[in-house]
C-alpha cells in the first residue's frame, strides 16, 4: 500500500512532465564499469527511487547526475538542456542538490552555518559590502537566515542550531545534510542512502521529511535506498540496477513483480 | 587530464632538454663548459637526492612529510664532526648512528605517538616543531661555527676527456663519489621496501595507519624503523654534504632544497627522488650559470622551487607519485 | 556565575548575529579598546611601545591574514613573508614616487599589490593540496625575496639595497614618536579585525571554511573552489601586505628584503598555529606570545643568574619554540584562543564547581 495514494489532502499533486533524464549513460574508473547503457526518466514532483544491490552503481548514478563524475558515454538532460556531462557548480545553479551517504558535512561549522552555506549560491553581496556588513549585506544575512531558521524548524533541530557538527549524534547529522540541501531551494533533490544507520524511529522521521518536502515543496526527489519498506511506501516510480545496467523501471508494484529484480536480489539457481 | 599526463610530462622533458642546451644553441656556450657546469649539477643533484631520500622514505612509511629532515642532516653531521675530534672515525660514525636511532624513538614516542590519527597537515607541522628544536638543541649542544668533516673524500678534481675536448673537463671526484654513494643507498633501499616484509609493512602503513593496525602491524615499532632508516640517510647526506661545505647551519638551508626534489620526483617515489634531483641539481646550475649574469646571479635560490611549481600545476603527483582519487 | 548568559533573550536574528552577543563579551571588548587607546598611552613607556606593542600590533595583523588562508579556508601558506616584503616595497614605491599620495592611501594600494600577488600566487592551490601548496608557496618566497634583492627598480635603485621609509604623513598630520606610532597601528587593526570579522561571519567566510572542509562537498552546493581559494588568497595578502608595510614604514624605518625571509614566514605559521587557527582572537593570542617570548627568555637566565651567551639563548629560543608547537599540536591543536573559551566555559559556572 503506497502512502502516495494514502495521503490525505494533498491529492492534488500532480505529476509533471519530464524534468530529467538520462541516456546511455556508461561511466568506468580504469577497468571497472560502474555504469553501463543506463536511461531513465525523471517527473517533475515525483518521488523517483534507484535501488539495486551493493555495487550496483547507485551512487555512480547520482554522482553523474550532479557532475561529480563525467560519464565517458551518454547524454543528460535537464530542465530541456541536454549535454554529456553535468558540471557540479552548474547543477547547483540550475536547481539540483544532493545529501551524501557519507554526510559529508563541514565538521569545522555549526549547524546554522552549515545551512547557511547551503545558501551561498543566493547571497549576492560582493566582498566589500561584506567587509563592512551594513546595508544590503547585514539585511541579506539576516533575511537567509531567517530562511534558514525555517528549514530548522521544518527539521526539528533548532536546539543544536549552534552547535558544530562534529560533535551532533549520526541521526541529527543527517538531518543538517537535508537541511544543506533544502536550503538551496532545490528543483529536485538527490538523496543519497538518507535512511542509512538509522533506526525505526528515526526513518519514520526522515521519512515524513520526505514527504514533506515533496507536498509541501513541490520538489522532486530521486532516492537511493536499500529498506525495502521505505523504497514502496514512497515512491512513486522506481528504477532497478544491478552490475551498472538497469534491470527494471516501472511503479513499485511493478518492479515488486519483475522477475529480473526477484533474481538479482535473491540469486539465480545456476 | 588522464590522457594529457603522457603527453605532459614528454613535453615536460622536452622543454627541460631544450633548456638545457639553450645555451650551446644560442648563447655562445662551448660544449667542454657546458658539460662541465653540466656534469657538476648533476652531481649536486645526487647531494640532494640523499636528502631528497629521507623525505620519501618517511613519507611512503608514514605519510608524514618531514620538514625535520634537512634538520637531521645537520644534526647528524654536527654530532658525526664534533664526536670524531675526539675518537676514531669509525668509531665517530657508529655513535651517531646509534644517537640518530634514539632520536628516532624519541620523535616516535614523544611527536608521532600522540598524534596518530590527526590530519597530514597537523603531522606536518609537527615535524616543523621538530626541525626548529633539533636547530636549536644541536647548536646550543655542538656549537655554531663551522667545522670541517675529515671522511677521506677525494679533494682533487680530476680532469677527464683530454684527448677529446681541449684541456678536458674538470671533475669534482668528491661529487662523484657521492654519486656513487648515493646509488648504493637507493639500490639497498629500493630492494628494502619491495622484498622485505618489514618493507611491505612499511608500505601498508603508508596506506592507512588504522588499518595497518587492525591486522596487527606493529605501528609504533614501524615508524622507530623507518625513523632509524632516515637518519642513516640523513647521516650519510650529512656526511658526503658536510665534507663537501664543512658543517654549517646553512646546511639544514641547503636541505630545505630537498622539498622541491620530492614534489618533481613524487612522494611516495624512491627513483623519483633521485631522478628529482638529478634534474633539479642540473636545471638550477645551468641557469645560474647561463642566466645568472643577466640578473646579478641569485637564480639557484628559488630555481628549485619555481620548476616544482610549474611542474606540480600539470602533475600534482609528481613524476613517479601516485594519484589519489577523491571518493565522494 | 559571571559569564553566564541567562535572562539575555535574542528577540531579532539581528540581534543573536551582533558582534558579540553577549552582555560580558561586549563589555569586555569596550572596556578592553578603552584601555588600549586610552589609558595605554598615558600609562605605557616608550620602550613598551617600541619593544612589545606596536610590533605585536602589526605581527597581529599579519596573522590575521596568515589565519585567513591557513585556518578559515585551509590553505598552507609559507610564503607570507614574501607577501609582506609586497607590500612594503609597493608602499615605498607609492611614497616615493607619487608622493602627492596620503600614507593611508599608500598602505591601501600596497595592501591590493599584495593582494593581486597572492592570488597570481594562489591560482596553483586549485590543483595543489596541502603540503604540496606549502613547498609550492616556498616558490614565491623565495622568488619574491630574490626580485626585491636584485631588480633594481623596486628599491628606486637604492645602492645599498636596504631603502628608508619617507616620514609618516596622514592628512598634513607628522605621525612621530612611539606613543603616536601605537595610536596609529592600534586603529588600523582595529578595523581590520573588524572587516575580518565580518568577513568570517558571512557568506564568503563560509565558502573558505566549506572549502576547507570538504571542498567536493563544497562544489556541489554551489561553491567554486576557484572563486573561494582565490579571494582566501586575496584577502588574505591584502592583511599581510598592510602588516608589511606597516612594518617597514612605522615599526623599522628602513629595511632590506632579510627582514622578510623565509623565517617570518614560519614566525608567522607559528603565531597563526599557537593563537588558533580559524580565530580572529587566537591570530592576537599568537602574536602576543611570540613577540613576548624571545624578551622573556632573554630576561630569565640573567633573573635566574645564569650567564648566557646571545647566540646561546637564540638556540633555545629555537628549541622552545620548536617544542611549544610539538606541544600545542599534541595538547590544544585549536592553540590558546581554545584555551581561552575554555576558560570562559569555566567562569560560567564559577565559583560553582558544577
Amino acid at each position: 500500500m503506497n502512502l502516495r495514494e494514502l495521503e490525505p489532502g494533498t491529492g492534488q499533486r500532480k505529476v509533471g512532465e519530464v524534468i530529467l533524464a538520462v541516456e546511455g549513460v556508461a561511466l568506468a574508473f580504469g577497468g571497472v564499469k560502474a555504469l553501463s547503457d543506463v536511461s531513465f526518466d525523471v517527473r517533475e514532483h515525483e518521488i523517483r527511487a534507484i535501488i539495486g544491490p551493493n555495487g550496483a552503481g547507485k551512487s555512480s548514478m547520482l554522482n553523474v547526475l550532479n557532475g561529480v563524475y563525467r560519464p565517458q558515454q551518454g547524454r543528460i538532460t535537464f530542465r530541456g538542456e541536454t549535454r554529456s556531462h553535468m558540471d557540479p557548480h552548474r547543477s547547483a545553479e540550475l536547481g539540483i542538490a544532493r545529501t551524501f551517504q557519507s554526510l559529508a558535512l563541514f565538521k569545522g561549522m555549526s549547524v546554522l552555518d552549515n545551512i547557511l552555506a547551503g545558501r551561498n549560491l543566493m547571497m549576492k553581496c560582493n566582498l566589500l559590502l561584506q567587509a563592512l556588513r551594513v546595508g544590503p549585506a547585514l539585511r541579506e544575512e539576516i533575511e537567509h537566515r531567517r530562511r534558514v531558521e525555517e528549514i530548522i524548524d521544518f527539521l526539528e533541530i533548532q536546539h543544536v542550531r549552534k552547535t558544530p557538527v562534529g560533535r551532533l549524534p549520526y541521526g541529527l547529522q543527517k538531518r543538517v545534510d537535508l537541511g544543506r540541501a533544502l536550503a538551496a531551494e532545490p528543483r529536485v533533490l538527490l538523496l543519497d542512502e538518507p535512511m542509512a544507520g538509522m533506526n525505526v524511529e528515526e526513518k519514520q522521521d526522515m521519512s515524513r521529511f520526505i514527504l514533506d518536502v515533496n507536498d509541501e515543496f513541490g520538489t522532486t526527489i530521486v532516492l537511493i535506498e536499500h529498506d525495502m519498506g521505505v523504497v514502496m511506501d514512497l515512491s512513486d516510480r522506481i528504477v532497478v540496477l544491478d552490475y551498472g545496467r538497469k534491470i527494471a523501471d516501472g511503479t513499485p508494484d511493478e518492479v515488486r513483480a519483475s522477475q529480473a529484480v526477484i533474481d538479482a536480489y535473491l540469486g539465480v539457481k545456476h | 587530464m588522464e590522457a594529457l599526463r603522457r603527453p605532459v610530462t614528454l613535453a615536460f622533458f622536452a622543454l627541460l632538454a631544450a633548456g638545457a642546451v639553450s645555451p650551446m644553441l644560442i648563447g655562445s656556450a662551448r660544449f667542454p663548459q657546458w658539460l662541465e657546469v653540466a656534469l657538476g649539477g648533476l652531481l649536486t643533484g645526487v647531494l640532494y637526492s640523499l636528502v631528497a631520500l629521507g623525505l620519501v622514505l618517511i613519507f611512503k612509511a608514514s605519510g608524514v612529510f618531514n620538514f625535520a629532515q634537512g634538520a637531521m642532516v645537520l644534526f647528524a653531521a654536527l654530532t658525526l664532526v664534533r664526536l670524531a675530534e675526539k675518537m676514531p672515525l669509525v668509531l665517530a660514525i657508529a655513535l651517531t648512528l646509534a644517537i640518530m636511532v634514539a632520536m628516532a624513538w624519541i620523535i616516535e614516542r614523544v611527536v608521532l605517538r600522540p598524534l596518530v590519527n590527526q590530519e597530514g597537515i597537523v603531522l606536518f607541522m609537527a615535524t616543523l616543531g621538530v626541525a626548529y628544536f633539533l636547530d636549536g638543541f644541536g647548536q646550543s649542544v655542538w656549537g655554531s661555527d663551522i667545522y670541517t668533516l675529515h671522511v677521506g673524500m677525494p679533494k682533487e678534481p680530476k680532469i677527464i676527456l683530454e684527448s677529446v675536448f681541449d684541456g678536458g673537463v674538470l671533475l669534482d671526484m668528491e661529487d662523484v663519489v657521492a654519486a656513487v654513494i648515493a646509488a648504493v643507498l637507493v639500490a639497498a633501499l629500493t630492494l628494502f621496501f619491495q622484498k622485505t616484509g618489514t618493507g611491505r609493512a612499511l608500505r601498508a602503513v603508508a596506506d592507512d595507519h588504522q588499518a595497518a593496525q587492525s591486522v596487527g602491524i606493529p605501528l609504533n615499532r614501524i615508524w622507530v624503523i623507518v625513523w632509524s632508516v632516515a637518519g642513516l640517510v640523513a647521516l650519510v647526506a650529512g656526511i658526503v654534504w658536510g665534507s663537501k661545505l664543512g658543517v654549517q647551519f646553512s646546511l639544514s638551508q641547503v636541505a630545505l632544497k630537498a622539498l622541491p626534489v620530492v614534489i618533481l620526483g613524487g612522494f611516495t617515489s624512491i627513483p623519483g627522488a633521485i631522478v628529482g634531483g638529478l634534474i633539479i641539481g642540473l636545471g638550477e646550475k645551468l641557469s645560474e650559470v647561463y642566466l645568472g649574469p643577466a640578473f646579478g646571479g641569485g637564480i639557484e635560490n628559488w630555481f628549485a622551487y619555481v620548476l616544482a611549481l610549474v611542474f606540480l600545476l600539470f602533475r600534482p603527483e609528481g613524476l613517479f607519485g601516485e594519484e589519489t582519487i577523491d571518493r565522494v | 556565575m559571571i559569564y553566564r548568559e541567562t535572562g539575555q533573550f535574542k528577540t531579532t536574528y539581528a540581534s543573536d548575529q551582533q558582534l558579540f552577543p553577549i552582555l560580558q563579551d561586549r563589555v569586555f571588548v569596550i572596556g578592553l579598546l578603552a584601555f588600549a587607546f586610552v589609558a595605554v598611552p598615558f600609562l605605557a613607556t616608550d620602550y613598551l611601545f617600541r619593544a612589545i606593542l606596536t610590533p605585536f600590533l602589526i605581527l597581529s595583523l599579519a596573522a590575521l591574514g596568515l589565519n585567513i588562508l591557513v585556518g578559515y579556508c585551509g590553505q598552507v601558506s609559507l610564503g607570507t613573508g614574501g607577501f609582506m616584503a609586497v607590500g612594503a616595497y609597493a608602499a615605498y614605491n607609492f611614497a616615493v614616487r607619487v608622493p602627492q599620495l596620503d600614507l593611508l592611501v599608500v598602505f591601501i594600494l600596497a595592501g591590493l599589490c599584495a593582494a593581486l600577488v597572492g592570488v597570481v600566487f594562489g591560482v596553483p592551490s586549485l590543483r595543489i593540496k596541502g603540503f604540496y601548496l606549502a613547498v609550492a608557496t616556498l616558490a614565491a618566497q623565495f622568488f619574491i625575496d630574490w626580485a626585491f634583492a636584485r631588480i633594481a627598480w623596486f628599491t628606486n635603485d637604492t645602492p645599498s639595497g636596504s631603502v628608508s621609509a619617507p616620514p609618516l604623513e596622514f592628512f598634513g598630520y607628522l605621525v612621530h614618536g612611539p606613543q603616536e606610532k601605537y595610536l596609529l597601528v592600534l586603529a588600523i587593526v582595529s578595523v581590520a579585525a573588524l572587516v575580518a570579522r565580518n568577513l568570517t561571519r558571512g557568506a564568503i567566510g563560509r565558502s573558505w571554511m566549506a572549502t576547507r572542509d570538504m571542498d567536493v562537498a563544497a562544489e556541489v552546493i554551489g561553491i567554486r573552489p576557484l572563486t573561494a581559494k582565490l579571494t582566501a588568497f586575496a584577502v588574505s595578502s591584502f592583511f599581510v601586505g598592510m602588516a608589511g608595510a606597516l612594518w617597514a614604514f612605522v615599526y623599522l624605518g628602513s629595511w632590506e628584503p632579510l627582514a622578510f625571509d623565509v623565517n617570518r614566514s614560519f614566525q608567522l605559521l607559528f603565531m597563526v598555529i599557537i593563537g588558533g587557527l580559524g580565530s580572529i582572537l587566537g591570530s592576537f593570542l599568537g602574536a602576543a606570545f611570540i613577540v613576548i617570548l624571545p624578551l622573556v627568555l632573554n630576561q630569565l637566565p640573567t633573573a635566574l643568574g645564569i650567564p648566557l651567551s646571545t647566540a646561546m639563548i637564540s638556540h633555545i629560543e629555537f628549541m622552545v619554540f620548536g617544542a611549544l608547537i610539538v606541544f600545542f599540536l599534541i595538547v590544544e591543536p585549536r592553540g590558546l584562543a581554545r584555551l581561552w573559551a575554555i576558560g570562559k566555559e569555566k567562569l560560567r559556572l564559577w565559583p560553582f564547581p558544577h
